[in-house]
């Protein structure tokens, strides 16, 4: 009997690692190229439009890292704690509760004296933090599982948001219209001069290497990394795993939080209902693109960044947006391919009568 | 090592960006001097939904092919599925980018990335359907699509032996409550005792939602279903019934073969014609365009097979008062869910008070959410 048997390389080199991402792109973008050529369309054209128009215009560049701020964030969340196989799926629940608090502390609090720009990020941070915590703690002390309670306070902080837009926050200036008043001018990140590229940008990267010190350059990172590769280990070695659980799921509400607070502080201005392209669902994606590695996260989301925004201008030159999902799926789904090629090694091993082991392989 | 897998990834990016030819992608900015009889312009559009959506999106689109055989020469582009967040700004800049020397914004969320836009590019003209805010280069328009909504309510009306008309409603903005107002002015006109039941699913665009909404109402008692989504799966989740189902934005009837009463749809090529001719012509001025159903902007599609006469005839009569002027829907009195009275007997609303509806009128079994 034949059968396919994977083995998990061990000792993958830097080099080994880039050719198979390189040829796997290779292979992406050639079968999409035979795609929109079958299509009837200019495929040389579309890709300079998808890349040229992303990475090599000013305008299109700056665009590109608006695009990728609240993924940068949001991916950093979810890679801290899928790191400890948190499964946190509510990354995009937490922006909009971090969202919510921003809006409050832009619209309903008396003047400190302060801008409130920061203090709005503050208030996302904690909001986001507290709607994490909720499913950290069910999880550490019940055994309930985190992938429930964090994909149903999306729909929950969805809603919320949708009742206060269309409620008690409808604008007095919006006509009935459901969306919050405009934010005052202090409630806004700055932005460099004629685009609408924010501060945010500096906010996520520098999240981005605090993540890394943190996980790699301190006792307690260390701590999560045992506990994300063996928790039994970790327990053995006594280390607090479900205390740290309820911290990390805490750290990552945080960064989904202020991606909220950010994205509304620097591009929106004021809340709307459904303001989210679906950033946190995303951002599952980034991460695992990025390894769950803090310091790939900016990079896998301006990726991203230049795969959506290139998208659009793919849609201007005529192809139509089912034909633009299906490249951009073709070329990420290679991604993940060559991704698990560079991990694993598939044989077709013989077996020969029962004696062998089921299932159990060693390299 | 993972560093250095990103920079190759990009690199192999860069290059093969690099590759491309450079020719094709220089654009021409229009002839001052060309031929006049050919329009060497470009129109964009920006869509909310799909363009396959059967509805508003694809309404809008037969709009933008309906410019472009009027004006030969005419080049439109359009980018479906923009969320009415951060991305809608960027791509209305880039049609304008793109040479587009009117923009039409399609959905009421992207109010504050058309301002922004227009900002940056004050000399493209944006059109902004459904907004209130304007600029020296931004205009808004729409159509009393409340008139024709108010005729397929009076079918729905007429049609009703329950006396229980479901309608399922998208979002909560004064567009939609005025909608609902005026199909239920013209049920209780045909059948005073009957009463609309509304549904919101809170989304433009969501068929599962729309098609639960149009069950749990079929399931209430309703037996004439009136649906304001963008998508069809109300309409084919009542003829799966056997009921009664009346549609919007555009003629679905193929999904209600044996149903289907009528739909108040949009021709929105009459408007874009027009606005297209202004900015040739260099006459536009911003301005809101509310265009009735005399103009053809809004209209009711066909009548259904099972729509019986005597219903057909009671509507063409009161669609030719509202052309002429004789009747139009929020002629007062007219009163609240709770009977306080919101426009006086002898009255007509004022457009102002029309755009800011935020109050179902009596007959509305539901809520405005507040």
């Amino acid at each position: 009997m034949r059968r396919l048997i994977f083995h998990r390389r061990h000792g993958r080199s830097a080099l080994h690692d880039s050719l198979t991402i390189a040829g796997s792109i290779g292979v992406a973008l050639l079968a999409g190229y035979l795609f929109l050529e079958a299509s009837g369309i200019d495929a040389a054209g579309a890709y300079r439009a998808l890349l040229v128009d992303p990475l090599g215009t000013s305008y299109g560049f700056f665009e590109t890292l608006v695009k990728a701020i609240p993924l940068i964030l949001t991916g950093l969340a979810v890679a801290v704690a899928f790191r400890m196989r948190l499964w946190n799926i509510g990354a995009e629940g937490q922006l909009y509760a971090g969202a919510l608090a921003a809006t409050y502390v832009a619209l309903f609090t008396p003047d400190f004296g302060l801008p409130r720009a920061p203090l709005m990020l503050v208030a996302a941070c904690a909001a986001g933090a507290v709607w994490a915590a909720v499913p950290g703690v069910l999880r550490a002390t019940l055994g309930v599982s985190e992938i429930l309670v964090t994909l149903m306070g999306n729909y929950v902080a969805i809603l919320v948001a949708d009742h206060l837009c269309y409620g008690p926050w409808k604008g007095k200036t919006t006509f009935g219209f459901p969306m919050s008043d405009r934010f005052p001018d202090d409630a806004a990140l700055p932005a460099f001069a004629g685009t609408r590229l924010h501060v945010g940008l500096f906010v996520g990267v520098l999240c981005s290497l605090a993540l890394w010190a943190l996980l790699w350059r301190t006792k307690w990172g260390f701590q999560v990394r045992v506990a994300g590769s063996n928790v039994r280990a970790a327990e053995y070695a006594g280390y607090r795993v479900k205390r740290d659980a309820v911290v990390v799921m805490i750290l990552s509400g945080t960064l989904a939080g202020m991606a909220g607070g950010v994205e509304l502080s620097g591009v929106l201005h004021r809340l709307q209902p459904r303001f989210s392209p679906g950033y946190g669902y995303t951002a599952i994606l980034v991460a695992w693109l990025a390894r769950l590695h803090p310091l790939a996260v900016p990079l896998v989301a301006f990726l991203f960044g230049v795969l959506l925004t290139g998208g659009e201008q793919l849609q201007v030159m005529g192809i139509s947006s089912s034909l633009v999902d299906v490249l951009q799926g073709l070329i990420l789904l290679s991604v993940l391919a060559a991704d698990a090629a560079a991990n694993w090694r598939m044989a077709w091993v013989v077996h020969q009568g029962s004696a062998l082991s089921e299932g159990v392989v060693h390299d | 090592m993972l560093l250095t897998r990103m920079t190759v990834v990009l690199l192999s990016v860069v290059l093969l960006s690099a590759c491309g030819d450079q020719a094709s992608h220089k654009e021409d900015k229009g002839d001052e001097a060309g031929n006049p009889t050919k329009v060497d312009r470009k129109v964009g559009f920006i869509y909310v939904g799909p363009i396959g959506d059967a509805g508003w999106t694809f309404a809008h689109d037969q709009g933008r092919k309906a410019l472009e055989s009027r004006f030969p020469g005419l080049q439109t582009m359009c980018v479906e599925n923009v969320k009415e967040g951060a991305d809608a700004e960027r791509v209305l800049s880039k049609l304008a980018q793109e040479g587009c020397t009117l923009v039409f914004a399609t959905s009421f969320g992207y109010m504050d990335a058309v301002l922004a836009a227009a900002e940056r590019f004050p000399a493209t003209v944006f059109m902004h359907a459904t907004g209130f805010k304007r600029a020296a280069n931004v205009g808004t328009y729409f159509g009393r699509a409340y008139q024709t909504i108010c005729l397929a309510g009076l079918a729905g009306g007429a049609l009703t032996t329950s006396g229980k008309i479901g309608y399922v409603a998208p979002v909560p903005i004064p567009e939609v409550i005025r909608h609902v107002n005026a199909f239920t002015l013209g049920a209780r006109e045909a059948n005073p005792s009957c009463t609309v039941h509304v549904v919101w699913t809170n989304a433009w665009y969501d068929p599962a939602a729309e098609k639960d909404a149009a069950r749990s109402l079929m399931d209430a008692g309703c037996d004439v279903i009136m649906s304001e989504g963008d998508s069809p799966a109300p309409i084919q989740a009542a003829e799966e019934r056997g009921i009664f189902a009346i549609g919007y934005n555009s003629d679905s009837r193929a999904f209600a073969p044996t149903k289907y009463v009528t739909a108040a749809i949009w021709d929105w090529g009459v408007l874009y014609s027009r606005i297209v001719e202004e900015v040739l012509a260099g006459v536009w001025k911003s301005e809101d365009y509310w265009w009735g159903m005399e103009t053809g902007l809004t209209t009711l599609a066909d009548w259904g097979p099972a729509v019986p006469e005597d219903v057909r005839q009671l509507v063409a009569s009161r669609q030719q008062d509202i052309v002429d002027g004789r009747f139009d829907v929020f002629d007062g009195p007219v009163f609240r869910q709770d009977g306080t009275r919101a426009i006086p007997a002898d009255t007509r609303a004022t457009d102002v008070e029309l755009l800011g509806m935020t109050y179902f009128v009596q007959g509305v079994v539901g809520t405005v959410p507040k």
